[in-house]
């Protein structure tokens, strides 16, 4: 073997691989063996049955809805916290990790209670006609809300890091604060948005705590994929829950290489000859 | 394209980074601003470009008044120390930007042999395809002017264009930049520390401390007569020996030097290391050698007055003298300034 400078590699090395081996993928060796104990047949009728496909387009749309609000506003937030100094900044930089720090059933329970037709949001939206709890609308705005530190925190930093003469160099060269967003700030924040992007889908997709109390929960309607899962298990129909868990397993694994490959598109220029 | 400034004055927070700076640039003229860090190069070339906005004064641009164009509609070229081009762009895409962004609209074609004109111009020509993060510093530096060219701008305006280069690209890039100045014949204001930078490629140099134009004139000018201690010092390596002056002469541990016009006190001589003699007898302020430096085409010798100032002198390779041994030296071209600002 060759000799290292750098020492503690086979200890290092030895310690990680345990730990994710025991952690992460023994658990989704043991769910596929449990999926896959079904037959074929079985399993594919399981994970095509109408509450399960209705439960997929209830929580993927509600991902996508969820994530692209984030994309903005988290981009808009980590853009203001960034380029701004202004009274409080330092509390809603805090604050952005607030989501991550609650419990998720608590942020489930408050969402819910403001957005109940008597809650302080509620209230007023079903006035306009706008009914929030018990909706996808809801779903949506549980996953906005838990998801969204993803976005700030993976765009705040390279924002932080972009060099303000990219910048007046296009402005000296005559770009419009438009154009100059749109050709020279965006790409450069593309692959770090890609990153919060998949990182807050992922999220959003596998979502439970702060979604069951407030989506309602009626199957083809409001039902999400982890809550049938998690009522198949409750029945003790353990092949069918780790069917329909396979079936996120995948969607997660499909989108993480897609986002992957996405980012080194956006980053190909830094690749040297 | 003239440029003149009038009474400029720029301020941030509690700190007056230019007070009150006037000058004039003629149409076509390379004019460098040379100073130490702090003394508000940046700042006036900022200001001429509309990147800051001038506290006072007022920037004009031939009769126009140019203090509150913005920056984009002002039409110069700027030079960034770092280069700034677009990382995620390729080297043709980084100088076709400003076409494609203008307000006068170009067809795909004219901006493509615009393109090709420019790499050609700064010796890029088969680079077009290349990110910025694959080419040299020295190639970046011709892409980043070729991208400032490209909009043709009224004014070239330059930050510290080869401060990140090395010494050898360097020195050919300065040679290049003045061909391509000579054959263009657009008025350039560059900034640079380095004053070899600038007496190299300047038809004027203007001198700058502490947000004051200390002094301006060709190369030969401020060389040759250098207003006060400041300049003669940053120009170049320069000893100094206090001095006492009483009627028109100064006086160096007895020795006289020509003081005309300056009033009784203290004082400084100030000469360059070249223009000291080294003599084993006779004229000239007492003095040990403490050490003998080799150099490729000269020895630099460090000595001792017997006053007690170090001064360091540069002789011819066959100078025979060795550290220890005392004698005298005689100071050619020496330049007396009353003791003060330095």
């Amino acid at each position: 073997m060759k000799r290292r400078v750098l020492p503690g590699l086979p200890l290092s090395l030895g310690i990680t691989l345990v730990y994710a081996a025991i952690i992460i993928v023994l658990p989704l060796i043991a769910l596929v063996f449990k999926a896959a104990s079904l037959g074929p047949a079985d399993y594919w009728r399981i994970v095509t049955s109408d509450r399960a496909v209705a439960s997929y387009v209830v929580t993927v749309s509600c991902a996508l809805a969820a994530t692209l609000f984030n994309v903005v506003f988290g981009m808009a937030l980590a853009w203001v916290l960034v380029r701004y100094r202004f009274p409080g900044r330092r509390i809603i930089d805090a604050l952005v990790d607030l989501p991550f720090a609650l419990p998720t059933a608590v942020a489930g329970i408050s969402l819910t209670t403001l957005f109940a037709v008597n809650g302080w949001f509620g209230g007023p939206l079903s006035a306009l006609g706008i009914k929030v709890a018990y909706t996808p609308l809801g779903i949506m705005i549980a996953m906005a809300f838990t998801s969204l530190p993803f976005v700030v925190r993976t765009v705040q930093p390279v924002l932080e890091e972009l060099d303000p003469a990219l910048e007046e160099a296009a402005q000296t060269l005559g770009g419009s604060d438009l154009s100059i967003f749109a050709r020279v700030v965006l790409p450069l924040l593309t692959p770090a948005l890609l990153a919060g992007v998949s990182l807050s889908f992922a999220r959003s997709l596998g979502e439970f705590g702060a979604i069951i109390f407030i989506a309602g929960n009626q199957p083809f309607e409001t039902e999400i994929t982890a809550l049938l899962a998690f009522i198949r298990l409750e029945e003790y129909d353990y092949p069918a829950s780790a069917a329909i868990a396979s079936v996120m397993l995948i969607a997660a694994f499909v989108m993480l290489a897609v986002t992957n490959i996405m980012q080194a598109r956006a980053l190909r220029y830094t690749v040297r000859n | 394209m003239k440029i003149s400034l009038d009474n400029v004055v720029k301020t941030f927070d509690t700190f007056r980074a230019v007070h009150g700076v006037s000058l004039e640039i003629e149409s076509g003229e390379l004019v460098a601003l040379l100073g130490p860090s702090g003394s508000g190069k940046t700042t006036i070339l900022r200001m001429v470009a509309g990147l800051e906005y001038a506290d006072g004064g007022q920037i004009y641009f031939g009769d126009e008044d140019a203090t509150d164009i913005p920056v984009r509609d002002r039409g110069v070229g700027f030079v960034f120390q770092h280069y700034a081009l677009f990382p995620h762009m390729t080297v043709a895409e980084n100088i076709a930007f400003g076409m494609k962004v203008s307000k006068v609209k170009r067809s795909g074609e004219a901006i493509r042999e615009r393109v090709r004109e420019l790499l050609d111009l700064v010796q890029l020509s088969g680079l077009g395809e290349r990110f910025p993060g694959q080419i040299s510093g020295g190639q970046r530096q011709r892409v980043a002017l070729a991208r400032a060219l490209a909009v043709d701008p009224r004014v070239l305006l330059l930050d510290e264009p080869f401060g990140a280069l090395d010494a050898n690209v360097r020195r050919d890039l300065r040679r290049w930049l003045r061909k391509i100045h000579d054959d263009l014949g657009i008025t350039t204001l560059f900034v640079t520390h380095d004053q070899e930078e600038a007496l190299d490629l300047a038809d004027r140099v203007v001198i700058l401390d502490k947000g004051r134009i200390v002094q301006q004139g060709t190369p030969e000018d401020v060389c040759r007569s250098p207003h006060d201690a400041f300049v003669m010092r940053f120009l170049g390596d320069a000893n100094a020996l206090p001095a006492t002056v009483r009627n028109g002469k100064a006086y160096v541990q007895d020795v006289e030097f020509d003081a005309a016009g300056l009033a009784d006190g203290s004082a400084e001589v100030l000469f360059r290391p070249a223009d000291v003699a080294w003599r084993e007898d006779g004229q000239g302020v007492p003095a040990q050698i403490v050490r003998v430096l080799d150099r490729p085409d000269s020895r630099r010798v460090l000595a001792k007055t017997t006053g007690g100032q170090s001064i360091e002198f540069d002789t011819a390779p066959e100078f025979p003298h060795r550290k220890g041994e005392a004698g005298f030296i005689d100071i050619r071209r020496p330049r007396v300034y009353a003791s003060g600002r330095s």
